[in-house]
This record gives structure tokens, sequence and C-alpha cells, in this order.
């Protein structure tokens, strides 16, 4: 517990916002995971724990670590930086898989592929 | 006196972020149909990513960050490969 | 220059990376990181990845921050769905409309910001018909999720075409 006694008062009253918004963001996120209906209605919560849950915390610990200047805060960026780019990409095969899966076993409720071109497209 | 504060603070926020990780393991768990639990499987990196960020906030270690990020890099792939794996269209459930 | 460096960007974003992992700038992980980048650039080449150039880079700034926006925006929305699901039923549909987008960077670029937003999830495209199918958590505002998508769609063929 020795590091964080030369926090001053307002970077440790806006580490402990950061971290506390960011946990609860997350928390909710996958509270939808549990809660929604189904698969489609979930794909949507990993989303809010990613974009609201990872970017928070991480800015509590960049800006923890560069108040104390203790050590170099290049991790998280690259963290921020992953989680961004590499979540969208994930959840969207994943939905594209499922949409397949759905579509082979002629699950009701989910859109047929669109017909070829000269057909009338339904909205 | 704000040193605690940091302290509980990090301490709820790992409560929270322990339960988050409770329910993507319960959707693992309970399916109902295999890309749920790749879903919670994919939630539960990002949670257990998270939760190592505030372990080193809490104890200043390089060590939690490294692994932190090899997470984040393994999950994506992971992820990834078992989402490409359905796309197969083989059901094994 | 073209043939040692096909894609200097890549290699310098690469480079940056490596050194930022390595937490050290010493001639050593400077020379392992030049090695690295250029060799993963030429690995790229390998792959083909389609080639679009960037005009208008006025609008780039324009679009991050709208789309910056309305993640931040969708979080909330999502956020309070969630906390209500047990009182409300969840309103969550599909959703088909057609944008009109050739580039194949473009439509990348659109799918991960849509599906970046909580709100919205991308399943598919029909590239001959333009038909762009997505799921939508709040069916209800159907009408405005159609003027977001319309509106980035506009700017990144601004931007890309």
């Amino acid at each position: 517990m020795s590091h964080l006694t030369d926090l001053p008062p307002w970077a440790a009253a806006l580490v402990c916002g950061l971290l506390l918004i960011g946990a609860a963001t997350t928390f909710i996120g996958s509270l939808g995971l549990l809660r929604l209906p189904d698969f489609y209605a979930r794909l949507h919560a990993p989303t809010i724990a990613t974009s609201g849950g990872t970017i928070l915390i991480c800015l509590a610990s960049i800006l923890c670590f560069a108040v104390l200047q203790s050590r170099w805060v290049f991790h998280e960026v690259l963290i921020i930086f992953f989680m961004t780019v590499t979540t969208p990409v994930t959840l969207m095969l994943l939905g594209q898989a499922t949409l397949y899966r759905d579509r082979f076993e002629n699950r009701p409720g989910v859109p047929r592929k669109s017909r070829p071109s000269g057909s009338k497209i339904e909205e | 006196m704000m040193e605690l504060a940091v302290i509980w603070s990090v301490l709820l926020a790992q409560t929270m972020l322990a339960l988050a990780m409770a329910f993507a393991l319960y959707r693992m768990a309970r399916g109902p149909r295999a890309q749920d639990r790749i879903l919670g499987l994919d939630t539960l990196y990002i949670n257990a990513m998270l939760m190592l960020i505030t372990f080193g906030i809490r104890t200043a270690n390089t060590v939690y960050f490294e692994t932190a990020l090899i997470i984040a890099v393994i999950g994506f792939a992971s992820s990834i490969a078992l989402a490409k794996f359905l796309m197969r269209g083989e059901v094994i459930e | 220059m073209r043939t040692w460096f096909p894609y200097p960007l890549l290699s310098v974003a690469l480079l940056l990376m490596w050194l930022l992992l390595s937490q050290s700038v010493t001639p050593g992980s400077i020379l392992l990181g030049l090695i690295v980048s250029t060799v993963l650039a030429w690995v790229t080449l390998k792959l083909k990845p389609a080639r679009s150039r960037l005009n208008r880079w006025s609008r780039i700034a324009g679009f991050i921050l709208r789309a910056t926006g309305d993640v931040i925006r969708s979080n909330i929305a999502v956020t309070l769905i969630i906390l209500r699901a047990r009182r409300r039923a969840v309103a969550a549909g599909f959703m088909t409309l057609g944008i009109d987008l050739e580039d194949e960077n473009a439509l990348a670029l659109l799918a991960c910001v849509l599906t970046a937003t909580p709100g919205t999830a991308w399943l598919e495209y029909d590239r001959r018909q333009k038909i762009l199918l997505i799921h939508v958590l709040d069916i209800e505002n159907e009408e405005l999720w159609r003027k977001t998508i319309r509106r980035y769609a506009a700017d990144l063929k601004e931007i890309f075409e």
C-alpha cells in the first residue's frame, strides 16, 4: 500500500470515479448477457463492457501511473487499441456464424437469405 | 485518507468484476446453444483482463499489465477461431 | 522504395507497436523491429488487401467525432434497456436497409463502427443488391437508426470514393 499514498487527492478522486464507473459498466454489460432474451439481443451486451468498461478502467490506470510516474503506461494504450479494434470483429463474425447456422436449421424468426436479383425484396 | 478511498474503490470494482465474470460463466455453462457459450467465453476474457488491470493498479506490478495484454490478444484469436468453426455448419453441441 | 516498403504506413505502425511492446529504443530493438515490420509488410502484400485512397481529410475528424458521440449515447441507452429488462420486454429486431458503398475498406469501417455501437450489430451485407442486414436492440427508434446509418454511409462515401 505504499505507492498509492503519493497520489494527490484530485488524482485519487478521479481514479476512484473512473474505476467505479468502468466496473459498473462492465457489470451491467454482463448482466445483459444474463437477462436479455435471445442470442441476437445478447450480442449487444459485450460491446458495453469493451467500449465503456475497458476504456474507463484503462484510463484510471493511465492516470494513476502517469501522476505517480512509477512505470510506463504504454501497456494500457495498447490494450485500449487492441480491444477497440478486435471486439467488433469477433462479434461480427459470431453474428454471421449464428445467422448461417439458424438459416441452416430453418429456425423461425430469422430473416431469410435475400433472393437473387429480379424478385422483389420485402422490407 | 485518499489512499484508503482508492483501495476501497479498487475492492468494490473487483467485486463488481467478479460478479460480471460469474454472469459470463453462467452463460457459458448454461448455453443454450454453442454461440451463446462462445459469447460468454469472450465476455469472460474481457472481464478477466479488466480484473487483472485493477490488480495492477493496487500493486503497481508491471507483470499484471503484460498478462492483461496477452489475454486481450489471445482471447481475440480464440474467439475468432471458435466462430470460424461454427461457420462450417457442423452442428456439434 | 515501393518494392522494399509496399505499405509504408503499415510498416511504421508495426515498428511503433514493436517498440512500445518491448519498451526500449536501443539500436538492437529498432533493428529487430525494422526487420519484423518489413517482413510483415511483404506478407501483407501476398494477402492482396484492397487499396483505397483517402480524400477529404477534414471529413475524417467529423466522422470520428460523430461516431464517438453516438457510441457514448448508445452506451447509456443500452445500459438503461438492460436495467429495465425485468419490467419491460426488450423490443429487439432485425432491420434491412439499402446503402450504396463500393469500397471494401469503407464497408469494413462501417461494419466496425456499427458493431462497436452497443445498440446495433452488423450481420450481413449483400454486395450485389446492396442491402444491409443489422440487428437493433431498440427497434422502436427504427427511423432514427436508418437516418444515422445513412449519414455514416454518406460520410464514408465522401471520404473513400
